[in-house]
């Protein structure tokens, strides 16, 4: 607005503040900023201005929209800590470090410690599994495959990123939970040596199975922003190391991977924030056990978001208070990843409207 | 004499030795032969598992075995460019079996209760004996909720994306637009617990005569809660494609600048707008952590979102997910392959008018 001197307003010839307050629209266009400037002294014979014009309240009304989202944000933890805090002074425990989980009881006792290991623990493994598979996708997709494949799959894996995490659960837990009760038993036989896979069953629900459901929701994320951010390569780069005589490998890891980069770091971490706030699939999954394990395959395993959905329903006002501290925790875990998550997309201005 | 003419003795140039040595497709096969055959050998005769382990090694012992055999053929770099082609591909297979499993097994068991019934009647009255029994006061609470939460979420995304565009400068846009990014990752159960700590026990006693209360209603400020950053996002995105020359015009003709917007800008980009807000109605539409919250589920049906408790199609999958009666797991099915139908529907249609955008980047 300081490129517009002439356009300050002057009060007394009927301006309520319109001209001035023009910021420079979208494109590079010109600002209209001073087209009705009332001329200087002789302004005697313009018609007043009404205090109010649909331009201020249009402006005023899209600024209160893009404040909405900052009060949303604030009133999130303002009313979570408020419900939260009388559960936490009736609470008879450690919250921070105790496993047990009674808040309906006369002397309240819960501790957020088992469940906060549960949700970060399965998180991690389905990371773990997915990450690898889903940027072995992106590349396939965006370097390996014909377009005329490539087209198609990819547009299946972003309809497959709008499948409900209700059906994932209900999928884990009637079909997959076989195999995978299977696995846990043949890994247990033979690889009880160590200790994620030791214990004397019963196996089934168990932290593997939620991770390995959790990957599976996680994988079209991850992979069709990394395929966003591979296809983003400059092609004089790509052709640059196969001009050098490289390999497609070669090329893949000296050009694109280092490219991509901070794009495919940000797609896991928005992966990791959703998987941590998963819900349904893992209380569907999960044996709910409250007890910090590495036990992968052992009946058991909790998250914060799944005890929610499980116990909500049979709370007291303690017990709800307690889940709504649980919640808390949940939101400040994944405020942190995503805004990590989106400084590194800042960072790199490129990746800024397409890893989204 | 150059030195192309020298021939080296003994050598003979042919169009295929002067060419790298490439690994013949008949080995390639005969690798994978024969790395099944000693995975099934090791696997069968050990007695340490069955088949998928013998998929599993057969497939690790290909991966090596076609490392080696190509570099002894080939060279080095040549094997590894190979190896890792074939991780790639092999990452590709591993993903879409557990998604295909995914896909047949909505349809093969969703196909069970498709029926009339299943539309027509709630679970009102449903023993669990009952076999009989539907899903129609979910599918209405769903309509409801996604209606009321996209009447509520479009025209404050829409005009926030408008603010972002048009108005927004300085550290204040800034800040707006990246918590903007962040709420894009807010979890469903938080935008539930949050409309749980602020409209179910705060604000729903006072027209309740002190008593919270759970509505349909609830449910559809948690949805518009998720579905708000999605719209700004992807609104915001579509309003920057609007071309500069096209405002400037509008001003030039005198047009006052929300004029502009209005008139010019946003029917420019509204096909890009309404796919946006589509995808965010099918995300919406899934959510069954925030109805559970809020909306308390209920077994009748309940046209009032503003009294008494609703359900929608996520949350009776998952209700009747944990129903102990025998034909529940049928119903369970037929909701989900209802729900996946209406999101998928949504979707496709989102992205083919997408596709017929003229603005695009």
């Amino acid at each position: 607005m300081g490129d517009y001197p002439s356009s300050s307003t002057d009060a007394t010839a009927g301006g309520s503040g319109v001209t001035g307050r023009h910021a420079r629209p979208a494109g590079n266009g010109v600002s209209p900023s001073s087209y009705e400037e009332p001329p200087i002294g002789g302004g005697g014979a313009l018609p007043k201005k009404s205090r109010f014009s649909m331009e201020t309240g249009f402006r005023s009304l899209s600024v209160g929209a893009g404040a909405m989202v900052l009060v949303i944000i604030v009133a999130i933890a303002i009313f979570l800590i408020s419900k939260a805090i009388p559960a936490l002074k009736d609470n008879t425990a450690s919250f921070l470090t105790s496993e047990a989980w009674f808040p309906n009881d006369a002397q309240p006792k819960f501790g957020i410690a088992a469940l906060a290991f549960g949700t970060l623990l399965s998180s991690v493994i389905a990371l773990i599994v997915a990450v690898p598979i889903a940027l072995g996708i992106a590349l396939f997709l965006s370097h390996y495959a014909p377009k005329r494949l490539a087209n198609p799959l990819g547009f299946v894996i972003d309809l497959l990123a709008a499948v409900p995490s209700v059906v994932f659960g209900l999928w884990g837990r009637d079909v997959f939970s076989v195999p995978v009760q299977d696995f846990s038993v043949w890994l247990n036989k033979y690889f009880s040596w160590i200790p994620l896979f030791g214990g004397d069953g019963p196996f089934g629900r168990s932290i593997l199975l939620g991770s390995l459901v959790l990957a599976i929701m996680v994988l079209p994320i991850v992979t069709s922003l990394s395929r966003e951010v591979f296809q983003q390569t400059p092609a004089m780069n790509e052709e640059a190391a196969l001009a050098l005589g490289a390999t497609k490998w070669e090329m893949i890891r000296t050009a694109v991977l280092p490219y991509g980069k901070p794009g495919v770091l940000a797609a896991v971490m928005l992966g990791l924030g959703r998987a941590l706030g998963e819900t349904i699939a893992l209380a569907l999954t999960l044996g709910t056990v409250f007890s910090i394990s590495f036990n992968l395959i052992q009946v058991g395993g909790n998250s914060i978001a799944a005890n929610i959905a499980n116990t909500f329903g049979e709370a007291n006002d303690t017990g709800r208070g307690a889940l709504i501290a649980s919640g808390l925790v949940l939101f400040a875990i994944t405020l942190v990843v995503n805004m990590a998550a989106r400084a590194i997309i800042y960072r790199r201005r490129e990746f800024r409207d397409s890893a989204a | 004499m150059s030195l192309l003419d020298k021939e080296l003795s003994g050598v003979v140039m042919t169009a295929d030795n002067i060419r790298t040595k490439k690994l013949p497709i008949a080995v390639n096969l005969g690798v994978l032969v024969g790395a099944f055959v000693v995975a099934a050998v090791v696997v069968l005769g050990l007695g340490i598992g069955n088949w998928v382990l013998v998929i599993a090694l057969g497939w690790i012992f290909y991966l090596v075995g076609l490392l080696v055999a190509a570099s002894r053929v080939e060279g080095r770099r040549a094997a590894r460019n190979r190896a890792w082609q074939s991780l790639i591909y092999s990452a590709c297979v591993l993903a879409i079996l557990p998604l295909a499993s995914v896909v047949w097994t909505l349809v093969s068991k969703g196909a069970g209760r498709l029926d009339g019934d299943f539309f027509g009647s709630s679970m009102n009255n449903i023993g669990a004996r009952d076999a009989n029994g539907g899903a129609y006061h979910a599918i209405i609470g769903t309509l409801e909720q996604v209606g009321i939460a996209a009447l509520i979420a479009v025209p404050l995304g829409v005009l926030g994306a408008i603010y972002l565009v048009e108005y927004g400068r300085g550290a204040f846009a800034t800040t707006v637009r990246f918590f903007v990014d962040v709420m894009t990752g807010v979890p469903s159960i938080v935008a539930g617990l949050f409309i749980l700590s602020f409209w179910v026990l705060i604000v729903s006693p006072w027209f309740n005569g002190g008593q919270p209360r759970f509505s349909g209603f609830a449910a559809s400020l948690a949805l518009s809660v998720l579905m708000l950053p999605t719209i700004v996002r992807s609104t915001e995105e579509m309003l920057r494609l609007v071309p500069g020359p096209l405002r400037e015009g509008a001003y030039a003709l005198g047009v006052p600048q929300w004029k502009t917007i209005l008139k010019i800008v946003v029917p420019t980009a509204l096909p890009g707008i309404v796919t946006g807000v589509m995808l965010a109605i099918a995300r919406a539409a899934g959510e069954t952590a925030p109805v559970l919250l809020v909306a308390g589920g209920a077994a009748a049906i309940n046209f009032d979102p503003f009294t008494g408790n609703q359900s929608s199609l996520a949350l009776f999958v998952y209700q009747q997910a944990g129903d102990a009666s025998k034909y529940a797991p049928a119903r369970a099915w037929t909701a989900a392959l209802t729900l996946v139908a209406i999101v998928l529907i949504l979707t496709i249609a989102a992205k083919m008018l997408a596709r017929r955008n003229s603005l695009s980047r």
